[in-house]
């Protein structure tokens, strides 16, 4: 590929650009437990959920802020100035051609109705607060799977969510964890019944297009004792000079012997902050993997968790970071060890550049009860230049003898000598440091559908475009 | 100069790195089908000539000219020379993890040569027959650019880049040293066929005769501190071999 043609596939932070606002309900900036009330009455939800949304709205104005991560960042978090709700359309269609002109516009201008022809079992697409769209193949709805808005979730089975909601993630976690159990709106609700096999990924879409807008997903998947199901999702927004708030919760549990990975490209514009809390309970035998890439956004703080609570459960966390110019990139893993015989894996890549940060911020914990565990974590990082920072906080609380631990760390720069040697090749300065950087991430990157794969090594050229002085 | 403008041309090149100077005035003439040697001690300035023809931005070229089928190539990146024509075998030849041969191999192909060349069953059966010829298995194809090759793959696959490539310039910085007897045989044939009877023209450093005496050269230049001090026919490697560097200063 050539720069003409990535920049021909991707633009300049392609995806910055932004529809005219259209809002059918927009709340007022700021939050009160009368904002909170509101959103769920407007969802016409039961009591419980008001409830937990209420309690978990107190617990987070008395929270305090993360202890780690970039404390100077979050504290220039302005939550008055939030939009909590933005509702854009007043259903989620089944249809692509009943989605409101403007907001098909923008997923057309994405690729996601052409990916869910090609390759793709199930979408959702959702725009500032709500799902706009929503459909799954009809043989895997005839199979019994469930793949719905998180919304429609409740309405259509209270009862799978009411006992799994906040069971792997308590709103008392963190603080942002609690505002997003206090303001929740969207994200996937996915069950798959016992032994059904998804073969092919679902996706999500996640667009914020307004400006000063929280988006607050909640998703949450069940794979039934010997399932398994590969979920995919993708996150963008226009650059404006205002900031904007992604604060999602995201909670797996696999259930014996089933299997669930979980990909994700987040690719936000660099004014938005990104503070995720994603956890997974794998039960015996079971497997849950993240495979996580954190492109964009201003600050990241993310760290995709398993708890390995059954026998023989399988973790595995792989994730990049890039930081480039004004980016804070805080992300890495944690795996818990709770059950004998289990095993995890912990891949984490970063990349900074023109002044970026990438943090790693790992832990991993085994149980004294927990026999014969093994654990690997490896952490690479890449400065590309002597602005740029990298840094790790590796963490491992082992209390039991019999576990086998592997740790390796390093931290590289990109030699001129190896620029040297692909420029000798033919290729131009920018199109070397792509090649190498692409190398860098590549295992990561095989992980992914291809046609993520194929995206994600565009976009790192284009980062690398006009880097040299 | 005669009709034939040489494919490679060095005029009084004076060449330093971080304020030292290396290279103290360098002449040298290669013609379309001709083969030259360089030998010399270890830290004579070999490699640090072969980096300056190829563009490597640390060299400062304080003054002199090198031309490439008559161009001047100062002012060209080593990119742009690289897609005129000039090939370096690295005395070192870097690793990039992660970047695939196969894929590799297809991107310089096509940077080099054009998209066409790089594409179908034509590119399919030149790197099959390549491979082969350099006794490189399919299955590098799927590992990483030098990443974790022996010495002695390291070299074959440098050669292997340049039967791909095709250049008009191809300078062999050392390949030989690290190579097994059948590995400088390959090598050698490698380069006759690339050379010999065509418009393009090789450079080779060397301090073993061994390879000389399979691709014959036209002429073997003695460098040392900077400076060839003696040139002649394929028998002065011979006589180097024999006597050391020591009577020619
Ligand atoms: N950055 C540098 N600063 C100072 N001197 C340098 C620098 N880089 C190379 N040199 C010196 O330049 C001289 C020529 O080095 P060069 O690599 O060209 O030698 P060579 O003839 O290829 O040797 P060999 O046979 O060992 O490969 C050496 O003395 C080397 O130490
Ligand atoms: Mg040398």
């Amino acid at each position: 590929m050539t720069m003409e043609e990535a920049r021909g596939a991707v633009g300049d932070y392609s995806v910055g650009w932004h529809d005219p606002e259209h809002s059918t309900i927009r709340f007022d900036s700021g939050l009160s437990e009368e904002v909170v009330r509101k959103i769920s009455e407007i969802k016409n939800e039961p009591a419980w959920m008001t409830e937990i949304r209420v309690k978990a709205y107190h617990h987070f104005t008395k929270r305090d802020m993360p202890g780690f991560g970039d404390r100077a960042a979050l504290e220039g978090i302005k939550f008055d100035e939030v939009c909590y709700y933005l509702r854009s359309s007043d259903a989620t269609e089944k249809d692509w051609d009943d989605v409101p002109d403007d907001i098909r516009n923008t997923f057309d201008r994405l690729g996601i109705p052409e990916a869910e022809q090609k390759w793709l079992s199930g979408v959702t697409a959702q725009y500032e607060s709500e799902a706009v769209y929503h459909s799954i193949r009809e043989d895997l709805e005839a199979q019994g799977v469930l793949f719905l808005d998180m919304d429609s979730g409740l309405k259509q089975y209270p009862d799978i969510v009411k006992k799994y909601f906040c069971s792997v993630i308590p709103y008392q976690d963190n603080k942002f964890s609690a505002l997003n159990t206090a303001v929740w709106s969207g994200g996937s609700f996915i069950y798959v019944p016992k032994g059904v096999k998804v073969e092919m990924p679902v996706q999500a879409y996640f667009r914020i297009n307004a400006k000063n807008m929280g988006q607050f997903e909640r998703t949450l998947i069940i794979a039934d004792e010997g399932s398994s199901i590969h979920y995919v999702e993708g996150c963008t927004a226009p650059t404006y000079s205002t900031d904007s708030l992604h604060s999602a919760v995201v909670e797996l549990v696999a259930l014996d012997g089933a299997h669930i990975r979980y990909s994700t490209i987040q690719n936000w514009s660099a004014n938005v902050y990104n503070l995720v809390t994603k956890r997974g309970i794998a039960h015996r035998d079971a497997s849950i993997e993240w495979i996580d890439g954190n492109i964009g956004s201003k600050l990241t703080m993310k760290y995709p968790s398993v708890i390995l609570k059954g026998e023989g459960a399988h973790a595995e966390v792989i994730s990049i970071a890039y930081a480039g110019k004004g980016q804070h990139q805080d992300a890495g893993a944690k795996v818990h060890h709770l059950a004998s015989n289990t095993t995890s894996k912990i891949l984490s890549k970063s990349i900074s550049k023109d002044g970026g940060r990438g943090s790693y911020r790992g832990m991993v914990t085994v149980a004294s009860k927990a026999e014969n565990c093994k654990l690997n974590v490896v952490c690479d990082a890449l400065i590309l230049d002597d602005q740029s920072q990298t840094d790790t906080y590796p963490t491992m609380e082992v209390a039991n003898a019999s576990a086998r631990c592997e740790h390796e760390a390093s931290v590289s720069k990109v030699s001129d000598d190896q620029v040297f040697y692909l420029m000798s090749r033919g290729h131009s300065e920018e199109e070397a440091l792509a090649m190498i950087v692409n190398g860098f991430f590549e295992p990561f990157t095989r992980e992914l559908p291809m046609e993520y794969a194929v995206e994600l090594n565009k976009l790192m050229a284009l980062e690398m475009e006009g880097s040299i002085g | 100069m005669t009709d034939e403008t040489p494919v490679l041309s060095l005029k009084d090149l004076h060449v330093g790195i971080d304020g030292n100077n290396i290279l103290h005035g360098i002449n040298l003439n290669i013609a379309p089908g001709e083969i030259h040697a360089i030998m010399g001690r270890n830290g004579s300035g070999k490699t640090t000539a072969a980096a300056t023809i190829m563009g490597h931005p640390d060299y400062e070229i304080n003054s002199g000219a090198i031309l490439l089928n008559g161009e001047d190539l100062l002012e060209l990146e080593a990119w742009e020379r690289a897609r005129k024509g000039v090939f370096l075998s690295f005395q070192y030849p870097q690793s990039v993890p992660g970047l695939q041969v196969g894929h590799f191999l297809r991107k310089s192909v096509a940077s080099i040569r054009g998209d066409e060349a790089a594409k179908g069953p034509a590119f399919r059966d030149a790197l099959k027959s390549a491979m082969e010829e350099v006794s490189i298995p399919r299955s590098f194809l799927s590992r990483y650019v030098n990443d974790g090759f022996s010495g002695g793959e390291k070299k074959r696959f440098e050669i292997l880049q340049l039967m791909l490539l095709k250049p008009r310039l191809a300078i062999l910085d050392e390949t030989d040293s690290g190579l097994d007897i059948d590995g400088i045989r390959v090598v050698s044939r490698g380069i006759n066929a690339a050379i010999r009877g065509s418009e393009s023209g090789a450079l080779i450093i060397t301090h073993y005769s061994r390879i000389l005496e399979h691709v014959k050269p036209d002429y073997v230049h003695v460098l040392i501190k900077g400076k060839i001090v003696k040139s002649g026919g394929p028998e002065l490697a011979l006589e180097l071999e024999e006597k050391g560097y020591e009577w020619l200063q």
